[in-house]
């Protein structure tokens, strides 16, 4: 525990490693997670390190791994799932590796050419065999037609050869020259108009879609093509049409000139055509073995890789000592850890091989180090919303352990709903229960994984929402009654104070706690259920809940203030407990703790025949800091004079003086009390300044001393409290400064801060008038219709009511009481205690490393 | 008859709330988590008591009664009894 309440002590230590084994030790200690470098060379370009060779040819491998994950990727090929954790590779196995690397990226890049060129030639010939297809029907229904023209004497020979074909149009003497091709369909209009402008009517074209969908080459897209057939008189049109049909991209191919000639080449065709689907097939197979075994052994490559760019990342860091012949490494380790670092080093160098081992070092230093919390699943969430604020200054208090219970809690009282708080704690327990669940934990959804990190935190969320809507008695704004209530009607007819004219008369009666065997007692558990009935239910409600914020409120501060003390003894600054710490208490506890008093002694000392003269409390505290009262006065004035309880004067104005004394005492002592310190408390400071003249002689004796004591365990590693005994450079008014501006935030703040967390009152209000909004617009519509079309009309009035209730009062409800608890607990409890400067500790460890593939959805 | 209930009721919610803040860290096994779940029993414990000791509070002297209409008044009348 002591390790969640305050964090771990860390150490600097130096690891002397060996320069053949460095490799494999640091690879041993990325496994493990334990340490945290430090740059020994910061000065240095990252060009101009050691293994910037190293680091590219990794660079060059990740590059290569992408385009085969992309490629096997595109192929639809499923990497193996595997757990397994391959270790880096040692120096001699990289070369393999690259090699390997490289060869298939040949390979694949070769096969993917040929793949392509295929392709290619293959949708060339499908086109050519759809325009002989294509073009046979222009022509074969023009000779259809034939028949019914009527024969000329002068062309007797059309009778016989009724085919447009180059051996009829010679002997006609014309020029005729045929063009055929495929075009994109929606170029075809375009290209009519434009053949028609410029050649006008020396060209004749017809057209027929294909009816297939072919590939573009370009594009990969497929798309539709029309088949065109142009019969032209004359060479220059020839070549004027020519360059039309290059302008729009035609695909353009020589025209047969006679049936058997076209039979022929449909013939070829054909036979290519299958030729071609053939070898595509074949290659695509290969193609597709080729990555299969690729896929095998890529999901290994790629974590190698990344760890051996880790690795020499990290000897980057590292610099040589004097003899040149061993790197030194300077790391931030757990005093805990430091058996399990050398037990590291050793596997390190016995792997390796070497026969000198590493070993490693610690040593003193004045630095601040890292701030290092363990946790588990359960307790990480609660301690990243701590995180999120500010990481723990080293060895300060965390309020994280405290926070797991009353960050719900207050969650919960501005939620409370008994309905939808089971909803909420029956979607947590969902993801609790397959949190293992592989699918679930690595979606790349941003929002999905927002709430999954969180699960335990919305389970205790919704557990606590249990609670407290059972104590609200809200149940999707209707209430339970199960211990019966407290309040009875009938002693009102009883007591003839009703009778059957007064309810005839009034609309609205309102219930006499006064009158006898009305108010038979508080009900057990939480709100009476006879509130929701009532229509003055918000005047109840709404100071019972002020009230409870109130309370609430005070009590979270004091817990934070108190929360201190911890501090100011774990940091040896005994002085804070009688300076800083009592003024704060006395302050917030004679004000604000009075106020709590006055709130439970008005609840237990008024009953209802005095709710004439019950006084107010807000102005009675109001007139505390007036120091008014005790005055007799008049008594139209009336209840809100009388005194709560005898001597309430004299206690008032006993507390307002504490209070007002300890406000300089908090300003100044702490100051004044350093300053003494410095100057006066010479018997004291006397052997510290020897010491000093001590210091300036040898600094190293000193780091040895203190590196004694640290062995010993005596002192901790905190610079401040020894820094201060020897500091020369007190600064009088840095430190007043300091104080001053602690002390008016401090004041102010408890007065703000109480009335911030009255935000537990409106939005616990807010959530119980929308709910009650949603029930009565949307659901009692439904449920009131008594015909049998109310039943089918229900089951969509009912599914209206869901979804509203999950989106709105859930969702958004549930978010805006998050931020609020969040807040309150950031600022209003944690500026008590909490700092919130330090560094958090990033240990080197592989499975910490983030990997780009992943992030690009390739693996 | 009501003070009875209200006695009971008091008593029932201290012994509970005192025997899971009070008794039951004892009983939790010695580990590396026994800081934090004896931490998360007292503050639960604390809270939850607190919250029930406020409502119950609350209500314990009303100084106005609820404001009902007057067909509700009719249905109670003849129903709670």
């Amino acid at each position: 525990m002591s390790s969640l309440l305050r964090g771990e002590e860390m150490c600097l230590a130096q690891l002397f490693l060996q320069s053949g084994s460095a490799y494999d030790c640091i690879s041993e200690l990325g496994e493990l997670g334990l340490v945290e470098f430090r740059d020994l060379n910061p000065n240095v370009n990252s060009f101009q390190r050691k293994h910037v060779n190293e680091i590219k040819k990794c660079e060059e491998m990740e590059r290569i791994l992408g385009y085969l994950l992309r490629e096997i990727k595109k192929a639809d090929i499923s990497l193996p799932e595997s757990d397994m954790n391959p270790v880096s590779p040692s120096p001699k196995h990289i070369m393999t590796i690259m090699e390997q690397l490289q060869r298939l990226e040949v390979e694949l890049g070769e096969v993917t050419r040929n793949k392509e060129k295929l392709q290619k030639n293959l949708l060339e010939l499908t086109e050519y065999t759809h325009m002989l297809r294509i073009t046979r029907n222009f022509v074969q229904r023009s000779a259809e037609r034939e028949p019914l023209q009527v024969q000329y004497e002068e062309f007797p020979f059309l009778e016989k050869d009724t085919r447009m074909d180059y051996s009829s149009m010679q002997r006609l003497g014309a020029k005729l020259g045929f063009i055929s091709g495929l075009i994109q369909r929606a170029k075809i209009e375009a290209f009519e108009r434009m053949l028609w402008r410029v050649c006008k009517g020396y060209t004749i074209l017809s057209y027929a879609e294909v009816e297939e969908y072919l590939e573009d080459p370009d594009t990969g897209e497929p798309t539709k093509s029309v088949v065109f057939l142009i019969s032209y008189w004359g060479d220059q049109i020839g070549q004027k049409v020519k360059k039309i049909c290059d302008c729009y991209h035609c695909h353009l191919y020589p025209y047969p000139s006679n049936n058997d000639e076209r039979n022929d080449v449909v013939e070829g065709l054909r036979t290519r055509i299958q030729d071609l689907h053939t070898v595509l097939h074949r290659t695509e197979d290969y193609l597709r073995q080729v990555l299969i075994k690729a896929s095998e052994s890529v999901y290994t490559w790629v974590v190698q890789v990344k760890k051996m760019k880790a690795i020499y990342y990290i000897l980057n860091l590292c610099s040589f000592d004097v003899t040149n012949k061993c790197l030194i490494a300077e790391v931030w380790c757990p005093v805990n850890d430091i058996p399990k670092l050398r037990r590291a080093l050793e596997d390190g160098s016995r792997k390796s091989g070497a026969t000198v081992p590493s070993f490693v070092n610690r040593i003193p230093t004045t630095d601040t180090p890292p701030t290092l919390i363990r946790t588990n699943k359960f307790t990480s969430g609660f301690q990243n919303i701590v995180d999120a604020y500010g990481v723990g200054s080293y060895r300060e208090v965390n309020p994280a352990p405290f926070t797991i219970i009353t960050f719900p809690f207050l969650f919960a009282v501005m939620f409370g709903d008994l309905g939808h708080g089971i909803i909420m704690s029956l979607f947590a327990l969902w993801m609790v229960r397959y949190e293992n669940n592989r699918k679930l934990k690595n979606t790349r959804n941003e929002i999905w994984n927002t709430f999954f990190e969180g699960r335990y935190i919305i389970l205790m969320m919704g557990l606590f929402s249990i609670y407290t809507g059972l104590i609200y008695n809200d149940c999707f704004s209707k209430s339970l009654n199960i211990f019966g209530s407290g309040w009875n009607v009938t002693a009102m007819f009883t007591a003839k104070v009703w009778t059957t004219e007064v309810l005839k008369g009034n609309n609205f009666l309102t219930l006499d706690p006064d009158v006898t065997g009305v108010f038979k007692g508080p009900y057990p558990f939480g709100i009476d259920p006879i509130w929701n009935l009532a229509s003055n239910r918000l005047t109840f409600l709404n100071s019972y809940k002020m009230k409870m914020s109130v309370i609430l409120g005070i009590i979270h501060m004091s817990f934070g203030v108190i929360l201190s003390t911890y501090n100011h003894r774990y940091f040896r600054k005994r002085y804070n407990l009688y300076l800083v710490f009592l003024p704060e208490l006395l302050f917030l506890l004679c004000l604000f703790g009075y106020l709590v008093f006055m709130i439970f002694y008005k609840w237990l000392a008024f009953t209802a025949k005095d709710s004439k003269l019950a006084p107010s409390i807000l102005i009675h505290f109001i007139n505390m800091f007036l120091m008014q009262g005790d005055a007799k006065q008049p008594p139209e004035q009336g209840k809100a004079m009388e005194p709560l309880y005898p001597g309430q004067t004299g206690l008032q104005i006993f507390l307002v003086v504490i209070a007002v004394l300890s406000v300089p005492v908090l300003l100044l002592g702490k100051p004044v009390y350093l300053r003494w310190l410095q100057n006066g408390g010479q018997n004291r400071l006397g052997m510290y300044r020897g010491y000093e003249r001590v210091r300036r002689n040898s600094d190293e004796e000193l780091c040895l001393l203190r590196s004694e004591d640290m062995e010993e365990g005596n002192s901790h590693s905190d610079p401040s409290s020894s820094g201060e005994h020897l500091s020369k450079e007190f600064n009088f008014a840095d430190e007043f400064l300091h104080q001053a501006i602690h002390t008016i935030e401090y004041c102010l703040g408890c007065v703000s801060n109480t009335a911030s967390y009255l935000r537990l009152w409106a939005l616990s209000l807010a959530h119980a008038q929308l709910s009650e909004v949603l029930w009565a617009m949307v659901m009692r519509v439904g449920l009131r219709m008594d015909t049998a079309l109310g039943v089918v009309f229900l089951v969509p009035v009912f599914g209206l009511f869901a979804v509203l209730t999950v989106s709105i009062l859930l969702v958004m409800e549930g978010l805006s009481a998050f931020l609020h608890a969040l807040r309150l607990h950031w600022v209003e409890f944690q500026n008590k205690f909490y700092s919130g400067t330090g560094v958090k500790f990033c240990p080197f460890s592989f499975s910490l490393l983030p990997s780009s593939f992943e992030h690009d959805g390739l693996l | 008859m009501a003070d009875q209930r209200f006695a009971i009721a008091m008593s029932v919610m201290t012994l509970f709330w005192g025997i899971v803040g009070g008794v039951v860290p004892w009983f939790i096994p010695k580990g590396p988590n026994r800081g934090v779940i004896v931490t998360m029993l007292v503050l639960t414990a604390v809270c939850c008591y607190l919250f029930w000791l406020i409502a119950i509070l609350a209500q314990l002297n009303p100084l106005f009664g609820p404001s009902l209409s007057t067909d509700i008044i009719w249905y109670l009348n003849l129903a709670w009894d």
